[in-house]
């Protein structure tokens, strides 16, 4: 696994097509597209196949289950368990009805389209300043030879040890005193701090892999640091850059701690608007189902539509062949 | 496009606006609704301005309130602060959060602390009193006269550290309940009953007719155990009397007290018999994870007849349960075979101060007074509010339930005692006192559990 540069598949397969139909006949296979169809082989076992349907339907129960219920009447949320509707299915008892996301869209003073806005003039900032600094932090500690380079690098990759936790009283005594409480640039500050290390790490072991030659060459043809920077290393860098993205608005997104300890009233996040509407004391958990999978549509939409990425990026940091 | 604009601050220099403004248009129908339905009862009320232009000219300031109260409830405080608004120009900035607790120790030791917190435990008053003794400030000398005239002195001595008082009372709760049937009740022809004995009468007559009486549940997040405190705390009340259940939360006497075990029996004798609970829920085992929340809901199904709940539990119904004496769902005074007492549980909030500008000093004698908590009473349509403070007058009141509230911790009789939980240090009635039920109601003896927490009472 360590030493299969798991190839873009796509390209390798138009290449074949390509080959396959110029010449009319079946042409040599390469090293590497010998050992890809033979990975594909032992991924594609039965067993290996079976074992991932199965995982896959144990991790989706819960929220199956979340769903079904968020579509429950409150009286039968509490009575019985969701899983009951499909009996109920049967002869017909079921009942479902929208009143768990009517309540939690336009109930008392849940107005979670505010909070929607909020979410997301929270986490775009959050995710953009971690990249753009992480970007030039990770050029530096790749392609730049200062003094200390080295352990300045594992200290900030160190760093990624601190917890989050620990760091939000005497973050909060600072922006207290620097005035800055319950703007956004608090948990734009706080987000983007706690998201550096890993975007830094990431990145520069990205850029590390560039080959040293391109970088060369781009020198000798006269181009500095920030010509080099722009447009040799950024254009390679993107599947990079889209995983740490995706990595970083997950994260934003379904923070609930930095946003509860750094905003307030009007600048609350989704997350914490959801947390509240279980009422002050509780007894109106049912509609929280209703508030999750609101909450939940927006993570979806990006999963899913930057997956490609998100698995390319899962292994841009790990070690290559 | 209008909205955002309103809702100001950074929303319109955000990135990625295509997105947020295709929101806000989508959102622009409804932000009517959230705002205008629950407000602008309260409008009618007048108070006198008086008292609060001592405090100089306040036009213009703002107060900040932090409290755990939050929708609905929220709306109901916010609209009674408005007769206050209007006398001064005030603006009073309210926020709630479910993690109160845990969020204005943070804030205090951020140097962030609101101006006005509700602490809805004397002990939380105590651990900042003691922890941070320079953020918290006493309650000023009108906000004292008030409390002195319109609540007793045991109120008063709950928002009292070391001498010193800082927090007048706000809202209060009254937890002697025991939740029924009225329909029930009048079917089978069971009386309320008056006396503990009568009680206990009445659940073996229960059992008799092949019923099961109780259902009870103590489930409740982080907290669970809790519902099983009060429980308790009320049968100490009756069994042992309010003298020694003084004692017992000061820890003059050990938890595991022969007279306090006495009361967890006597507390077992229900929650632990298999045949007075669970009714409509499963067995004794199940007390402990049933959510407190819905415990009671098998009144409504007709399979349980008795919950002891506290006042609070008017608003956990669900939508459309008629409380009245000729409703759905009543309740009545757990009674007691006291003949001169009557012993009562009570809870409530707490209005600490974290600064002493002469708005936040208006604000919190507003709160003392009578007037403000007649214009909560009337800013409460729905009911399930009530206060200690005996300027109330009970016809403001919003529900038959709220006017027996009142008029209970307006009885000269009733013997009021804070829930002892919220007393005791932090370990023990935030800690071990909650698991202890959960341990007790799941097996283990009283005398085992009493002697584990008393073990976990701390030193000093």
């Amino acid at each position: 696994m360590t030493t299969t540069p798991l190839p873009p598949t796509a390209p390798v397969g138009e290449a074949l097509d390509e080959t396959a139909s110029a010449d009319g006949k079946p042409r040599r296979l390469s090293r590497l597209e010998k050992r890809a169809i033979a990975t594909k082989g032992k991924l594609s076992s039965p067993w290996a196949s079976g074992l991932a349907i199965l995982i896959a339907i144990l991790w989706t129960v819960p929220s199956v289950g979340l769903l079904v219920t968020s579509f429950r009447p409150e009286l039968d949320i509490r009575r019985s368990g969701w899983w009951t509707v499909f009996g109920g299915l049967f002869n017909g008892e079921a009942e479902f009805t929208l009143d768990n996301y009517q309540q939690a869209l336009f109930g008392s003073g849940a107005n979670l389209a505010t909070y929607f806005v909020n979410s997301f003039v929270i986490t775009i900032p959050a995710v953009v300043i971690p990249i753009t600094l992480a970007l030039l932090a990770a050029y530096a500690f790749a392609w730049i030879d200062f003094k200390g380079r080295e352990f300045l690098f594992v200290a900030v990759f160190a760093l990624q040890v601190v917890p989050l936790q620990v760091a939000l009283v005497p973050l909060l005594t600072d922006f207290v005193n620097l005035g800055v409480n319950g703007s956004f640039w608090t948990v734009w500050i706080a987000h983007a701090t706690f998201g550096l290390p890993l975007a830094i790490f990431l990145l520069h072991n990205f850029m590390k892999d560039i080959p040293a030659s391109l970088v060369e060459a781009a020198r000798v043809d006269g181009a500095g640091h920030v010509k080099i920077f722009l447009r040799v290393l950024l254009p390679l860098l993107v599947p990079a850059i889209a995983a740490f993205g995706i990595f970083q608005f997950l994260w934003v997104w379904n923070d609930l701690l930095v946003g509860l300890t750094f905003t307030n009233v009007g600048s609350r996040p989704l997350t914490v608007a959801v947390a509240e509407m279980a009422g002050s004391r509780g007894g109106d958990w049912h509609v929280l189902t209703a508030g999750a999978f609101i909450s939940m549509v927006v993570p979806l939409i990006v999963f899913i539509s930057l997956q490609r990425y998100f698995v390319r990026g899962l292994l841009a940091g790990s070690v290559k062949g | 496009m209008t909205r955002i604009r309103r809702r100001g601050t950074g929303a319109a220099i955000a990135g990625g606006l295509g997105l947020a403004l295709a929101l806000a248009a989508c959102s622009d129908g409804d932000s009517g609704g959230g705002s205008t339905d629950g407000g602008d009862t309260g409008a009618a009320t007048e108070i006198d301005c008086a008292p609060y232009e001592e405090f100089g000219d306040l036009e213009g300031t703002s107060v900040s309130i932090y409290t755990s109260i939050v929708e609905p409830e929220q709306q109901t405080q916010e609209d009674s602060y408005d007769p206050f608004e209007e006398c001064t120009g005030v603006t009073v900035e309210y926020e709630g959060s479910r993690e109160f607790e845990a969020q204005l120790l943070v804030r205090i030791q951020a140097g962030n602390a609101p101006d006005i917190a509700y602490l809805p435990q004397p002990g939380l008053l105590k651990t900042i009193v003691g922890d941070f003794p320079d953020a918290i400030v006493p309650a000023p000398d009108a906000t004292v006269a008030n409390v002195d005239e319109f609540f007793s002195a045991s109120w008063k001595e709950y928002g009292t550290v070391d001498g010193t008082f800082y927090a007048a009372p706000l809202g209060s709760n009254v937890k002697s309940y025991v939740w029924y049937s009225p329909s029930m009740f009048s079917d089978a022809g069971y009386e309320v009953p008056e006396t503990w004995e009568d009680l206990i009468a009445l659940s073996d007559q229960i059992v008799d007719d092949g019923a099961m009486p109780w259902c009870a549940g103590v489930e409740s997040g982080d907290a669970t155990g809790w519902p099983g405190t009060d429980f308790i705390e009320d049968i100490v009340l009756r069994t042992a009397g309010p003298e020694v259940y003084d004692q017992w939360y000061t820890h003059e006497i050990p938890f595991n007290d022969p007279q306090i075990v006495d009361a967890w029996d006597t507390a077992g004798e229900i929650l632990k018999n298999p045949d007075y609970v669970n009714a409509g829920l499963g067995g004794v085992d199940s007390i402990a994870t049933t959510p407190w929340t819905d415990a009671g809901y098998p009144i409504l199904d007709g399979t349980c007849w008795l919950h002891r709940a506290a006042n609070f539990y008017a608003t956990q119904w669900p939508e459309g349960t008629e409380v009245a004496p000729d409703g759905d769902v009543y309740a009545f005074y757990l009674p007691t075979d006291q003949s001169d007492i009557k012993p009562v549980l009570g809870g409530g909030e707490f209005v600490a101060a974290f600064d002493d500008r002469p708005e936040v000093q208006a604000f919190q004698t507003y709160l003392s007074s009578a007037d403000w908590a007649n214009a909560k009473a009337k800013t409460t349509p729905m009911g399930g509010w009530v206060s200690a403070n005996n300027g109330l007058d009970p016809e403001n009141l919003a529900t038959e339930f709220d006017k027996l509230s009142a008029e209970i911790l307006a009885d000269p009789d009733s013997v009021i005692r804070f829930d002892a939980s919220d007393l005791m240090p932090g370990e023990v009635g935030a800690g071990t006192f909650w698991t202890g039920i959960v341990n007790w109601l799941t097996g283990s003896s009283t005398q085992e559990v009493t002697d584990q927490i008393e073990a976990s009472w701390p030193a000093s």
